[in-house]
């Protein structure tokens, strides 16, 4: 039941590939991580609460403009700097020509919020202080008039668009985990029939952010106390928040080839889907259907996924994937901890450095459903199923 | 009957379906009326205090509640009344059933203030931070809040009450986010991925916080008294845009597809473009070049020449950049032919409905080119000399109108243009 592709699809590379997260910066370090199994987390600043901090980033290295950086909040810096390193990766850095007509897509949540005014406004209110005027009069003194700009969701796409100069279209799409995935499909689909040659993909996320957690807790899904890695989270779940920016440059192969750049890997497919998550099993079925449509060969092969470590998505996730023993899963979720929008295009990132590194990185797992895996990888499914709603899978390929 | 394809051998993408919300009421019938007759829906707003704003009208959508009050749950709501009407006159599908997919332009989302209050209140100590806040968060008392301030929310409870298929889209390319959902849905027709698209824009947000961080950016007009008069676009004493709410939606089909199930043609989205200003987070490009290339990118897509525009439906906004920005780059696109082009802008009756403008617009250009009348910009009473543009002033105007240019234009420099027909070209 595969779905064919339209006569005449153009075969779509990703020839350039950017992350920071916390396990540092750039394709080496994050290969070295990998297979060194490091894991970088915080339990003591946001205690009880887990996050993944970004490692250590020297932002001018991409954000050259001292400005620039001050014109943004933590998360568009990320995505700026996650996205400065794709293009320098896909060999387009500084090619007005290329730039001015690329495409972008960016899957974006919001920016974080000056949280010495909230907590202000709010404990004034408690004391019972708060006249009707006194919110908007507190609002106008107090926000600084450019944090709406570094809060804006489109706003990361503004200023990647003004740093690294991409200004073909500007697109942002928002959503939670769906966003990227979405993003990802809509950006293939455009490059396959011809309505665009080149594409940068990707996200960005700011995990250590109070406002976040709060926003999380609302729904139980931070994880507390004490790390385990995704597969081990069943009798404590949760997700432990992870910053990371994620860009990828996808495009044609006849306008890769052209130019003479170096493909990672070849995006094959990518599907996506929003069950209605009422009835148990409803992830489950929705992965199942899902997964024809990426019309892969035989039932062995290599998948990694985005689980959240959240329940009861990654219970049913993991139904699925005991459906497919054949593949050797690798959950991001524990290395890099939830990096929402981000997690899908790391996905993609990881299963295209794999690829063009000829091996999957290794399991990082004690309950042992992550196995060892030695042969050269042709194939790599990316999964994602966000902890809410939204899923969807990639094909990723080898260039022969 | 016309070939199904345009000139450039791809599926001509038609409208069958419209509907719209915006403070001037409920509906294109309401709408189109208040319009021609030059209504503005501005007025002080009620929904909060407004003591120590600079800015203190708004185009609010007052006669829609929703309970608990949220901006996002408001924005909810008029979606689901624009899609309404729009799957209405469109017939298509089955209840519940749309044959497509979703696009929907949205505003951002985040936890509100009333919600931010109660857990304050609830924390039950004077003195506190986001870390107590944290602590009571959990235990399920607030599950309701992480699902209404998900990005995702509006798209998805769409999706469920329409039944549109596949992953829906929540997007946000600012002030041109609801051209932008149109463009996506257009796209996926003529990749030949839907034969029809739901494209929605919807914009509930006038609250406090809102208000004051386009009022700290000096982007809104604070010529408050009277209220309906603040609105100025293209006269000398504009001084800002005046923030509104309201949904616009559009069912958009395959001409093919439309004409098979026999349905009404309402008109043509013949062409979209789109170009990205990388000048300035707020500003554009002083050049102008973005503007004028995204113009030029709408009109190549359609496959048009400049003379054959006979109406642009402006951005608009009143800001005394964007209104100058936009006639200098329209000077640029249009030449010659600009003085025979009527321009107005909606926004001086309905104010800016930011994330729905794009769709709000194009709804009425597309009601212009049925009536084959341009509703006024009202306000003009003092045009600015340096704006030369055949302005629509204060009353509607009969025309012979067949196609219609549609800007919109947002911070991030986000530029997206639609062209949209009675007939395919």
């Amino acid at each position: 039941m595969t779905e064919p592709k339209s006569p005449g699809a153009k075969e779509v590379w990703i020839t350039g590939i950017g992350i920071v997260s916390s396990l540092g910066e750039g394709l080496d370090a994050h290969w070295d991580a990998l297979n060194g199994k490091k894991i970088n987390i915080d339990d003591k600043r946001f205690a009880p609460y887990i996050v993944h901090p970004l490692a250590p980033v020297t932002f001018d290295a991409q954000i050259p403009k001292k400005g620039d950086q001050r014109q943004m909040e933590a998360w568009q810096r990320i995505g700026t700097y996650a996205a400065g390193l794709a293009l320098d990766s896909a060999g387009v850095k500084g090619d007005k020509e290329i730039l001015g007509r690329m495409d972008m897509i960016v899957a974006a949540g919001g920016g974080e919020r000056d949280l010495a005014v909230d907590v202000a406004i709010m404990t004034a209110d408690a004391k019972g202080n708060s006249s009707p005027a006194f919110l908007n009069e507190r609002l106008m003194n107090d926000l600084r008039p450019t944090l709406f700009l570094a809060q804006l969701s489109n706003l990361l796409a503004g200023n990647i668009a003004i740093v690294h100069g991409v200004c073909g279209t500007s697109r942002t799409f928002m959503g939670e985990e769906a966003a990227s995935i979405d993003a990802a499909r809509i950006a293939l689909a455009r490059i396959e029939s011809g309505q665009s040659e080149i594409a940068l993909v990707g996200a960005a996320h700011n995990g250590e952010r109070s406002d976040l957690l709060v926003l999380y807790e609302f729904g139980d899904y931070n994880l507390k106390e004490k790390f385990a890695p995704v597969w081990q989270r069943e009798d404590q779940s949760g997700f432990a928040l992870g910053s990371a920016g994620c860009f990828l440059v996808l495009e044609s192969r006849e306008h890769a080839e052209a130019r003479g750049a170096k493909p990672y890997a070849k995006l094959t497919k990518v599907v996506a889907d929003l069950a209605q998550r009422k009835q148990p099993g409803a992830v489950t079925k929705s992965l199942e259907a899902l997964w024809p449509k990426l019309g892969i060969a035989g039932d062995s092969g290599n998948l990694i996924t985005g689980a959240t470590g959240a329940e009861p998505v990654t219970s049913e996730e993991k139904a699925f994937l005991r459906q497919h023993p054949g593949f050797a899963v690798r959950a991001t979720g524990t290395m890099f901890g939830h990096t929402l929008e981000t997690q899908f295009p790391l996905g993609l990132a990881l299963a295209a450095l794999s690829l063009s590194r000829g091996a999957l990185f290794p399991p990082n797992d004690p309950t042992g459903f992550e196995v060892e895996k030695t042969d050269s990888p042709d194939q790599i499914v990316v999964l994602g199923a966000g902890h809410w709603q939204g899923e969807g899978m990639a094909l990723v390929e080898a260039i022969k | 009957m016309s070939a199904p394809r345009d000139k450039f051998g791809r599926p001509i993408v038609v409208v069958t379906g419209m509907g719209v919300v915006t403070s001037l009421g409920a509906g294109k019938q309401d709408n189109w009326r208040k319009l021609t007759e030059g209504v503005s829906g501005i007025k002080t707003v009620t929904r909060f205090p407004i003591d120590g704003l600079k800015s203190t009208m708004a185009g609010t959508v007052d006669f829609v509640t929703v309970d608990p009050v949220t901006s996002t749950g408001l924005t909810e709501r008029l979606a689901e009344m624009a899609t309404e009407e729009a799957l209405g006159q469109a017939a298509i599908g089955a209840k519940a059933d749309f044959p497509g997919p979703l696009f929907l332009a949205v505003a951002p989302v985040e936890v509100e203030w009333p919600q931010r209050l109660e857990l304050g209140r609830a924390i039950g100590k004077t003195e506190f931070g986001y870390d107590d806040m944290l602590r009571i968060s959990g235990g399920g008392r607030y599950t309701k809040y992480h699902h209404r301030f998900m990005f995702g929310s509006v798209a998805s409870h769409l999706a469920e009450a329409f039944g549109t298929k596949g992953s829906p889209i929540s997007l946000s390319t600012a002030c041109a986010s609801g051209a932008t959902a149109i463009q996506l849905g257009v796209e996926a027709i003529r990749r030949g991925d839907a034969d029809a698209a739901l494209c929605v824009a919807t914009d509930g947000s006038v609250n406090p916080e809102a208000l004051v961080r386009f009022s700290l950016l000096s982007a809104l007009s604070t010529q408050n008294d009277p209220p309906q008069a603040a609105s100025k676009p293209f006269s000398k004493n504009r001084d800002g845009f005046v923030m509104a709410e309201g949904a616009g939606a559009m069912v958009l089909e395959s001409y093919e597809s439309a004409t098979a199930r026999g349905a009404k043609i309402l008109g043509v989205v013949a062409g979209c473009g789109e170009l990205t200003d990388s000048f300035h987070r707020t500003r554009s490009s002083p050049d102008g070049k973005p503007i004028i290339g995204c113009m030029r990118k709408t009109l190549a897509d359609a496959g048009l020449e400049p003379e054959q525009i006979d109406h642009i439906n402006a951005h608009g906004t009143a800001t005394p950049e964007n209104d100058k920005m936009e006639y200098n780059t329209t000077a640029v696109v249009f030449g010659e032919h600009l003085p025979k082009i009527p321009v107005s802008s909606n926004k001086s009756m309905v104010g800016h409905t930011i994330s729905a403008a794009g769709a709000v617009e194009a709804v009425f250009s597309l009601l212009t080119l049925e009536h084959q009348r341009i509703p006024p910009t009202i306000n003009y009473e003092i045009p600015d000399p340096a704006i030369l543009f055949d302005v629509v002033g204060n009353k509607a105007r009969d025309a012979k109108v067949t196609a219609v240019m549609s800007n919109s234009f947002g911070f991030g420099g986000q530029n997206a243009s639609l062209i949209l027909t009675r007939e395919p070209v």
